[in-house]
C-alpha cells in the first residue's frame, strides 16, 4: 500500500532526465519525497528534518547527477545514512564486573516486555551459558507475573518464587539477593508496562533502578509505534536511563521508522529485534535490515528467513538436485505453488521485495485472482503420477477428467501446461548455466527462477510485457537468485 | 492516589493535543499569510499527530480551497482542522449496539498482540453488567501464557463467569462451549477473547477465520460484533491492520486503547476516512472503569488542543 521511495524518486528524477539540467526545486522536489516516505514509515518530524538537513548535500551531489539512474543512486545515499545511524558500536549486551548482572526491562502497557525478557533469558542461558533468574515485578497486570512463571518453565530458566502482595521495589531486592545467593549470573527484572505521564509509576520504576543497579536498562518497544516514539524513548531515558531498546514485533509489516525516532532521541543503541511470540524468536539487531523497512525498499532478509522457515530443507535439496540436471515435473511445480502459498502468496512474497512496489500496483489493478495458485495445485492434484512425471502423456479425454477433478477447465489445464512447459525450460537453461556449483538454497535458486516465471506465464494480462513484469528488465539481478552473502539459513 | 478518570482523559489530552496545537503555534505567531510554505509546514504537523500523509494532505487542501493566501490565526487553524476531523469522525462514533433478545449476543474481540484486548474485555464486562445486562466472557487466548489467567481475574472483578480451557486448547471450540454455556444459562452478552495476531501470519488469520466460522454454526448471524482493539500509539500500520483483519474476519467497529498517554490516536482519523468503521469505545486507563464512549467532537478538539 505504500509507494517506495525508489517509485517516488524515480518519478522525480525521470522527469529530470529528460530535461537533462538539475534546478533547485528538483532537489527540493526529491527530498520533498524522502520526508514524506520516512514519515509514512512513522519516522518522527523532528528526526525526519535533521535527517533531511544532513543527506541533502550528499544526496544531489555531482556523482548522483552523472549516475545513469539518480533515482537509485538518491535512494543508496539515503540508505547509507540511514544504516549509519541506525548501527552503533555496542549492540551486545555489556555484563562486565561482579555477578549477578541486574537487567532492567522497561516500556509501555504490551510493548513486549515478558515475551522478550524471557528471549533474552532464554538467549543468555543457551548461547552464552549464564545462569539466569527472572523476576516479574508487574503486581499491576492480572496474571502476569504467572505469565513470566510459565515462560520461565518453557524456556528452562528459573524465576523468583512470586511472594503475593509484595511490591515491586522489593521484588527487586528479593530477586537481587537470590541471584547473590544462588550464583547466578544474571537476574532480569521484568517490570510492569507504564504510561512515560504516569508520575507515580515512573518513580517506582526508578526507585527499582536504584535498589538493583541495573548494568541494562532496555526499552521494549513495539515496531509499530507511531510518531510518540520520540516522547516514549525521551521520557524513559530521562527518567529512568536506558542502555538500550528491544524493537519487537519486526515480524509484522510495519515500516519501523520509531526505531530511527528512538535510537536518535535516546542516542542508545537498538540491541535486539524481536521476531515472533516463540521463546527462539529473538536476534541481534541489524540496521540495514531495518533501514531497507524504513525506506520500503523490502526487507529481503526476512524473505529469506520466511523460505528458511517454510521451504522444507529436504524438499529444496531434492529440487535443487532435479534442477541441475534439468529436470522439473509437475510435482516439482506443485510443491513450489504450495511453498509460495504458505509464504503468503505471490503478494505476501512481493511486498518482501524490494523494488516491486510498481508490479504490486499492476497486480492489484489486473484484477489478479490470488485463488488462482490454489486452483493450479488443484490441477496437479487432480492428475495420476504417471501424468505429473509425464506430462506428454495428457491428451483431450485425460484433460477433461483433469478438469472435471479440480472443478476447473480444459482452458485451465492447458495454460497450467503452457506455463510448466515455459518453467521447464527454463530450468534446463539454469542447469546448462549451473553446472559450476550447486543451486543456490530455496528460493535463491528455484524459487526465484519460478517466480518470474509464475508472473510472466501469460496468465496475467499486463504483467508479462518487457521491461514491466517480473520476467523484464525491470527487477534487480537479486531476482533471479539472491545475491550471494545472504545468510543460508 | 490514582487520579480520576475525567483528569485522566485530560491530562492524556492536553499532553497529546499540545504537540498539534504547539506546532500549529510555532508556525503561525500571531497571524500569518496562509501561502505555500506555512501550508507544508502544517501538513507536517498534522502528520506528526500521527494523521498520515495522505489524510495530512487533504485537511491542508481543504484550509487552503478557504483561506489561501488569507491572514489566519493559530486558533482559526486549528478551529478548522478540528471541524474537518469532526466531520470525519462523526458518522463513525458509535456505541456497540447490545440487542438483549439474541440471548447471548455474541461479540468477538481481535486484534494485534499487547493492543488491549483482554483488559477492553474487563472493562466491557464491567460496563455492561452494571447496566443490568448478564455477561460472560470466554477466554479465547489459548496461546499465550497466563492468557487464561488473566481473564479470569478480570471475571472475579466484575463477577461475570469465565469459560476456560487449558492452554494450548483449541480456541474455536472454546468459542463453540462458550456459545453453548451462554445459551444454556441465558446470558445476555457473551465476550469472547482472541490471542493477538500479527496480521501478516497468514496461519494466525487462518485460525481466527475458523474461529468465526464455528461461531457461526452455532447463530448464523454471530458474531454479531467483531471488535478490533487498537493501541493509540500505533502509527500508520494501523491502516494496513484494519485493512487485513477486516478483510479476513469482517470486523464491524473498532475500540482505541491507551489513550491516556501523549499519543492521541491521530492514525483513527484515517481509518475513519478510508474504512468508515465504527469507533465505539476508548481505552484510558488499567482499571475496570477506564472506557470512555467515542465522541467525535470530543476527540477532534482534544486532538487540536482546543477546549
Amino acid at each position: 500500500m505504500f509507494e517506495s521511495l525508489s517509485d517516488r524518486l524515480g518519478g522525480v528524477f525521470d522527469a529530470l532526465k529528460k530535461r537533462g539540467s538539475l534546478k533547485a526545486g528538483d532537489v527540493d522536489a526529491a527530498m520533498r519525497d524522502i520526508r514524506i516516505a520516512l514519515l509514512e514509515a512513522d519516522v518522527a518530524l523532528p528526526v525526519v528534518k535533521d535527517f533531511i538537513a544532513k543527506v541533502k548535500e550528499e544526496a544531489v551531489g555531482e556523482q548522483v547527477l552523472k549516475s545513469v539512474t539518480p533515482g537509485q543512486q538518491v535512494v543508496k545515499v539515503v540508505h547509507d545514512a540511514l544504516v549509519g545511524l541506525l548501527q552503533s558500536d555496542d549492540q551486545d549486551l555489556t555484563l562486565i564486573g561482579e555477578p549477578p548482572h541486574a537487567i532492567l526491562m522497561v516500556g509501555l502497557q504490551g510493548s513486549g516486555k515478558t515475551t522478550s525478557t524471557a528471549k533474552i533469558a532464554k538467549r543468555l542461558t543457551e548461547k552464552d551459558r549464564k545462569k539466569v533468574l527472572m523476576a516479574s515485578l508487574d503486581v499491576y497486570r492480572p496474571a502476569a507475573q504467572e505469565q513470566l512463571k510459565i515462560l520461565g518453565e518453557q524456556t528452562g530458566v528459573a524465576t523468583l518464587p512470586i511472594v503475593a502482595g509484595q511490591m515491586p521495589v522489593d521484588i527487586a531486592k528479593r530477586a537481587m539477593n537470590a541471584g547473590r545467593l544462588g550464583g547466578y549470573d544474571v537476574v532480569m527484572l521484568d517490570t510492569a508496562g507504564r504510561l512515560h505521564v504516569d508520575e507515580q509509576l515512573m518513580a517506582e520504576v526508578a526507585a527499582v533502578r536504584d535498589a538493583a543497579k541495573p548494568r541494562e536498562t532496555l526499552l521494549v518497544a513495539d515496531s509499530m509505534t507511531g510518531q510518540d516514539a520520540v516522547t516514549v524513548a525521551k521520557s524513559f531515558e530521562d527518567r529512568v536511563g536506558l542502555t538500550g531498546i528491544v524493537l519487537t514485533r519486526v515480524d509484522g509489516d510495519a515500516r519501523g521508522g520509531a526505531a530511527l525516532s528512538m535510537r536518535q532521541v535516546t542516542g542508545k543503541p537498538i540491541k535486539f529485534l524481536g521476531t515472533g511470540e516463540k521463546m527462539d524468536g529473538l536476534e541481534a539487531f541489524r540496521a540495514d535490515r531495518v533501514a531497507g523497512r524504513i525506506l520500503g525498499m523490502g526487507d529481503v532478509v526476512s524473505l529469506v528467513e520466511k523460505a528458511a522457515e517454510t521451504i522444507e530443507a529436504e524438499e529444496a535439496e531434492k529440487i535443487a538436485r532435479k534442477m541441475q540436471k534439468g529436470e522439473f515435473d509437475l510435482d516439482d511445480m506443485a510443491s513450489q505453488l504450495k511453498q509460495m502459498r504458505k509464504m503468503g502468496g505471490l503478494e505476501g512474497v512481493m511486498g518482501l521485495l524490494p523494488g516491486v512496489g510498481k508490479i504490486k500496483k499492476q497486480m492489484a489493478g489486473a484484477n489478479i485472482d490470488p485463488k488462482m495458485m490454489l486452483r493450479q495445485e488443484a490441477i496437479i492434484s487432480s492428475m495420476t503420477p504417471q501424468e505429473r512425471r509425464n506430462p506428454g502423456v495428457l491428451h483431450a479425454s485425460r484433460k477433461r477428467r483433469v478438469a472435471a477433478g479440480s472443478g476447473t477447465s480444459v482452458q485451465d489445464v492447458n495454460k497450467l501446461l503452457k506455463q510448466h512447459q515455459m518453467m521447464a525450460k527454463m530450468m534446463k537453461q539454469v542447469a546448462k548455466m549451473g553446472k559450476k556449483g550447486k543451486m543456490p538454497f530455496g528460493l535463491g535458486g528455484p524459487g526465484g527462477a519460478d517466480l518470474s516465471q509464475l508472473m510472466g506465464g501469460g496468465q496475467m494480462p499486463g504483467l508479462g510485457g518487457p521491461g514491466q513484469g517480473l520476467g523484464g528488465g525491470q527487477l534487480p539481478p537479486g531476482m533471479g537468485g539472491f545475491p550471494p552473502g545472504f545468510p543460508k539459513k | 492516589m490514582a487520579l480520576t478518570w475525567f483528569q485522566k482523559i485530560k491530562q492524556g489530552l492536553t499532553k497529546t493535543s499540545s504537540r498539534l496545537a504547539d506546532g500549529v503555534a510555532g508556525i503561525f505567531t500571531g497571524k500569518r499569510r496562509l501561502d505555500d510554505d506555512a501550508l507544508e509546514e502544517l501538513e507536517e504537523v498534522l502528520i506528526s499527530a500521527d494523521l498520515g500523509p495522505a489524510m495530512a494532505a487533504r485537511m491542508v487542501a481543504e484550509l487552503a480551497k478557504n483561506k489561501f493566501d488569507k491572514e489566519i490565526s493559530d486558533l482559526e487553524v486549528r478551529e478548522a482542522f478540528a471541524a474537518h476531523v469532526t466531520s470525519v469522525l462523526e458518522p463513525v462514533a458509535k456505541p456497540i449496539a447490545v440487542d438483549r433478545t439474541r440471548k447471548p449476543h455474541i461479540v468477538l474481540v481481535v486484534g494485534v498482540n499487547g493492543s488491549g484486548k483482554t483488559t477492553t474485555i474487563g472493562k466491557l464486562a464491567k460496563h455492561y453488567s452494571e447496566q443490568g445486562l448478564t455477561v460472560m466472557l470466554a477466554a479465547g487466548d489459548t496461546f499465550r501464557a497466563a492468557a487464561v489467567e488473566q481473564l479470569k481475574v478480570w471475571g472475579e472483578r466484575t463477577n461475570c463467569p469465565v469459560i476456560a480451557k487449558e492452554t494450548g486448547a483449541d480456541a474455536a471450540s472454546l468459542a463453540f462451549d462458550a456459545i453453548q454455556q451462554a445459551k444454556e444459562q441465558n446470558v445476555d452478552l457473551l465476550l469472547i477473547d482472541t490471542a493477538g495476531r500479527l496480521h501478516n501470519k497468514t496461519g494466525l488469520m487462518q485460525e481466527l477465520q475458523k474461529v468465526v466460522r464455528v461461531i457461526g454454526k452455532q447463530d448464523p448471524d454471530a458474531p454479531h460484533d467483531t471488535i478490533m482493539v487498537l493501541d493509540a500509539t500505533t502509527g500508520q500500520n494501523a491502516v494496513q491492520q484494519v485493512s487485513v483483519f477486516g478483510d479476513m474476519v469482517k470486523v464491524t467497529g473498532l475500540v482505541l486503547t491507551k489513550l491516556d498517554g501523549t499519543a492521541k490516536g491521530g492514525v483513527m482519523v484515517a481509518l475513519a476516512d478510508r474504512f468508515g468503521l465504527p469507533v465505539h469505545c476508548i481505552g484510558v486507563g488499567e482499571q475496570a472503569d477506564d472506557l470512555r464512549a467515542f465522541t467525535a467532537n470530543d476527540f477532534a478538539r482534544g486532538l487540536m488542543g482546543l477546549e
